[in-house]
């Protein structure tokens, strides 16, 4: 199980080093619940999942989550923060973080504000 | 099969899931529909007619809902070849009604473009139109019409009247509609399915006017229904709450049912002289199938909750929060629905599972499925605890016997867990879960008449089943169990003569380590039409006669008789048993393949034989023998 502090830390780095405009897109399977930004390109590793990396993407799309789309994690679960209940544009979608790991967001602030 | 008349036109309806397809399909078609399959597949085919303001009587097809003509499972295999016409003995449809909720257009109309490639005749409905207006957003359908290539138009599947524009339009297009038999589809590649959605988020953009902010409603209710902590509480509660509903209010009607199939036996016994039919139409045919048609009200209160919940978009927020804890056992999340169906019965549990895109998930729920405790072990479950078990208090308000019956449901659910993650080892190694994707619709208020048409249909369907196949089993145990006649003066019941009686003594060398002795054995036999049935038996070999107090009879006889040692036995055996042809027969049916039914059979065999055998054993070590 994945923990979540790990992720967090990751995150932290990015949020301390304001000297670059535009920061590295995080997979959105690491972010954290109220995480706010938009998505930057949607990129499976091969053997991530039970698809092969061209399929996840394909479902990815199908259900919503193509590039330049607003997301924001609404909800996770109880145990590994998993699944997560993310909200693409105005739809909610349910997905486990394992295959969000191919969804790469930027944080909202970096792009838009 | 739809004949259509030469001439009429053929709709098919397609949209995502969740877009209110299903309640559009109510309205247009209201009591003019049925429910079969597709040949050769076990995907429901819901077909039926409607009449547009000029006259016409159109016949119109509602397809799985899909992402995607990329068909990923069984359904969406359906929806995209009745579309491209390759399904044979299928219609090709004349016009295609693409169906979009018009409070999430954007996925929808991706789809749209992908329809239109395959260059039919096409129409487009926003339907919920009044719940995306009433949330601000602003729909310019000219110019969506203009943009997409698309005629468009509008619908409130759920209101009176609300399907008025959409008819219209359709009569407007079969007067209209060309010819064509353009049919160049292939599946799009990843690069075309980004270019299709950034040209859907196009035309959303001139289009459509979204408000700054989103239905809150759905989420100030997801804040808690969604929470870790509180969702699952609430989960658990609202489950609770399910299992008392089905035992509690269905049993006045079962009362019912049972006492009408009684009389119904007594008035067929006064009409008919004794004899072969007289036997064959009380104790086989009107005993056997009122024994199944007896759990129709369990079943009936079951799908009211299911179909509630489907409709309110509950369903998918179970399916989320049991995830994980499914996840951990190997079992798809959304596989909950169908496990949960199986506490009343396993077949439309089993029946459910084509909710799972996933074969090798499917293959695993279906074969779990039959380790739920279904409402036909109750019988038995309470047959024996009430003989057996005293009635005394456990700790404060528990009482023992109670306890024992939560004992059992739990074992069933926790060997489902268990034989799902051994499955998963065993047979799927190597090969990782599939995602676990899904769309948390809106929540909505269920529509009376979209649940009354869904319990009508499931409440055919059982009873069909309780009429083809039940009653077929119940013919043949029948003749098992009262042939050979008794031999002239014999003293013991005539099923002691029978061939049930032979196999039962045949197999008491097998199931003796059990503590069974040959009544039990023959019990088993007519309990393999139906579990309950073993009840009713019991009785016939103790030579008891039915009516009021028989249970309670049967109870005293059997205590009597058998040791605990065996009455625990016994109910270790019923957690497992695959004690019910009808189920195999609808894995076979499901699965296509008679040797997932023989797996099923063998392990759930396997896995009686060595419960009853170790309670047994453990049972006599302390005493009980």
């Amino acid at each position: 199980m994945r923990r979540i502090s790990d992720n967090t830390d990751l995150l932290a780095d990015h949020v301390s080093d304001q000297t670059t405009p535009h920061r590295e897109a995080v997979p959105l399977g690491r972010a954290e619940r109220g995480f706010c930004g938009r998505i930057d390109a949607i990129c499976a590793a091969e053997n991530s999942c039970g698809l092969c990396a061209s399929e996840l993407e394909s479902r990815l799309i199908e259900i919503g989550f193509a590039e330049g789309a607003r997301v924001e994690i609404l909800h996770e679960g109880m145990f590994g923060h998993d699944p997560i209940a993310v909200r693409v544009n105005n739809a909610t979608v349910a997905l486990r973080r394992r295959e969000a790991m191919a969804i790469h967001v930027r944080s909202l602030e970096d792009v838009d504000r | 099969m739809t004949v259509a008349v030469a001439g009429d036109k053929h709709f098919a309806l397609i949209g995502t899931p969740n877009c209110g397809k299903t309640a559009l399909f109510n309205a247009l078609t209201g009591s003019r529909q049925k429910v079969a399959n597709y040949p050769g597949v076990t995907v429901e085919r819901k077909s039926g007619t409607f009449t547009t303001p000029s006259g016409m009587t159109l016949s119109v097809v509602d397809l799985p809902g899909t992402y995607s003509l990329r068909a990923r499972s069984p359904d969406e295999e359906v929806t995209r070849d009745v579309i491209l016409g390759r399904l044979a003995g299928e219609k090709l449809p004349d016009i295609l009604v693409a169906v979009a909720d018009a409070t999430n257009l954007r996925v929808a109309l991706r789809l749209v473009l992908e329809l239109k490639r395959i260059g039919r005749p096409l129409l487009l409905v926003l339907n919920m139109i009044d719940i995306a207006r009433r949330r601000g957003i602003e729909f310019d359908l000219d110019r969506l019409s203009a943009e997409l290539g698309v005629p468009v138009t509008t619908s409130i599947a759920v209101r009176r009247g609300g399907t008025d524009e959409l008819l219209r339009r359709m009569d407007e297009l079969v007067a209209a509609a060309p010819a064509t038999d353009r049919m160049d589809w292939q599946p799009l590649t990843g690069a075309e399915l980004r270019v299709a959605q950034r040209e859907a988020d196009r035309i959303m953009g001139t289009a459509v006017t979204l408000p700054g902010r989103p239905d809150t409603l759905t989420g100030r209710i997801d804040a808690v229904l969604l929470h870790p902590v509180a969702g699952m509480v609430f989960l658990l509660a609202l489950l609770f709450f399910m299992f008392q509903a089905v035992f509690t209010w269905a049993e006045p009607v079962m009362k019912l049912i049972e006492a009408g199939f009684t009389d119904l036996g007594v008035l067929a016994k006064g009409l008919l002289p004794p004899g072969v039919l007289q036997s064959l139409l009380t104790d086989g045919i009107i005993a056997g199938v009122g024994g199944v048609l007896v759990f129709l009200p369990q079943i009936l209160i079951l799908f009211l909750f299911i179909l509630l919940l489907e409709d309110l978009g509950y369903m998918a927020r179970a399916a989320f929060l049991m995830d994980r804890i499914m996840g951990g056992a190997g079992l798809h999340g959304r596989a909950f629905i169908p496990l949960l169906s199986s506490f009343a019965c396993a077949i439309p549990g089993i029946m459910a599972t084509r909710v799972i895109d996933s074969r090798k998930d499917r293959l695993t729920t279906i074969l779990v499925a039959p380790l739920m405790t279904c409402s036909a072990r109750i019988p038995v479950y309470t047959l024996i605890i009430g003989a057996f078990i005293p009635d005394r208090e456990l700790w404060g308000w528990v009482g023992l016997q109670g306890f024992v019956m939560f004992a059992l449901y739990a074992t069933g659910i926790l060997s489902a867990l268990l034989v799902s993650f051994v499955i998963k080892r065993l047979f799927w190694r190597g090969h990782m879960a599939e995602p676990f994707m899904l769309e948390l619709p809106d929540y909505k208020m269920p529509r009376p008449k979209s649940v009354a048409i869904g319990l009508w249909t499931r409440a055919r369907i059982f009873v069909r089943r309780a009429g083809t196949i039940i009653f077929a089993m119940a013919v043949l145990i029948w003749f098992l169990a009262s042939f050979p006649g008794a031999p002239e003066g014999a003293t013991d019941p005539a099923i002691d003569y029978s061939f049930a009686a032979m196999i039962g003594k045949a197999l008491v060398p097998v199931t003796s380590p059990l503590g069974f002795n040959w009544q039990i054995n023959v019990a088993l036999v007519p309990g393999m039409a139906a579990r309950e049935v073993a009840v009713a038996a019991l009785g016939t070999v103790y030579s008891i006669e039915g009516g009021e107090e028989a249970a309670v009879q049967i109870g005293q006889a059997l205590a009597g008789n058998w040791s605990i040692a065996t009455a625990l036995a016994l109910l270790a055996w019923y957690i497992f048993a695959p004690q019910c042809a009808s189920t195999l027969a609808v894995i076979k049916r499901e699965t296509g393949s008679w040797a997932w039914m023989g797996v099923t059979f063998a392990y759930m065999l396997a896995l009686a034989y060595v419960a009853a055998l170790v309670t047994y054993r453990v049972a006599v070590a302390f005493g009980l023998g």
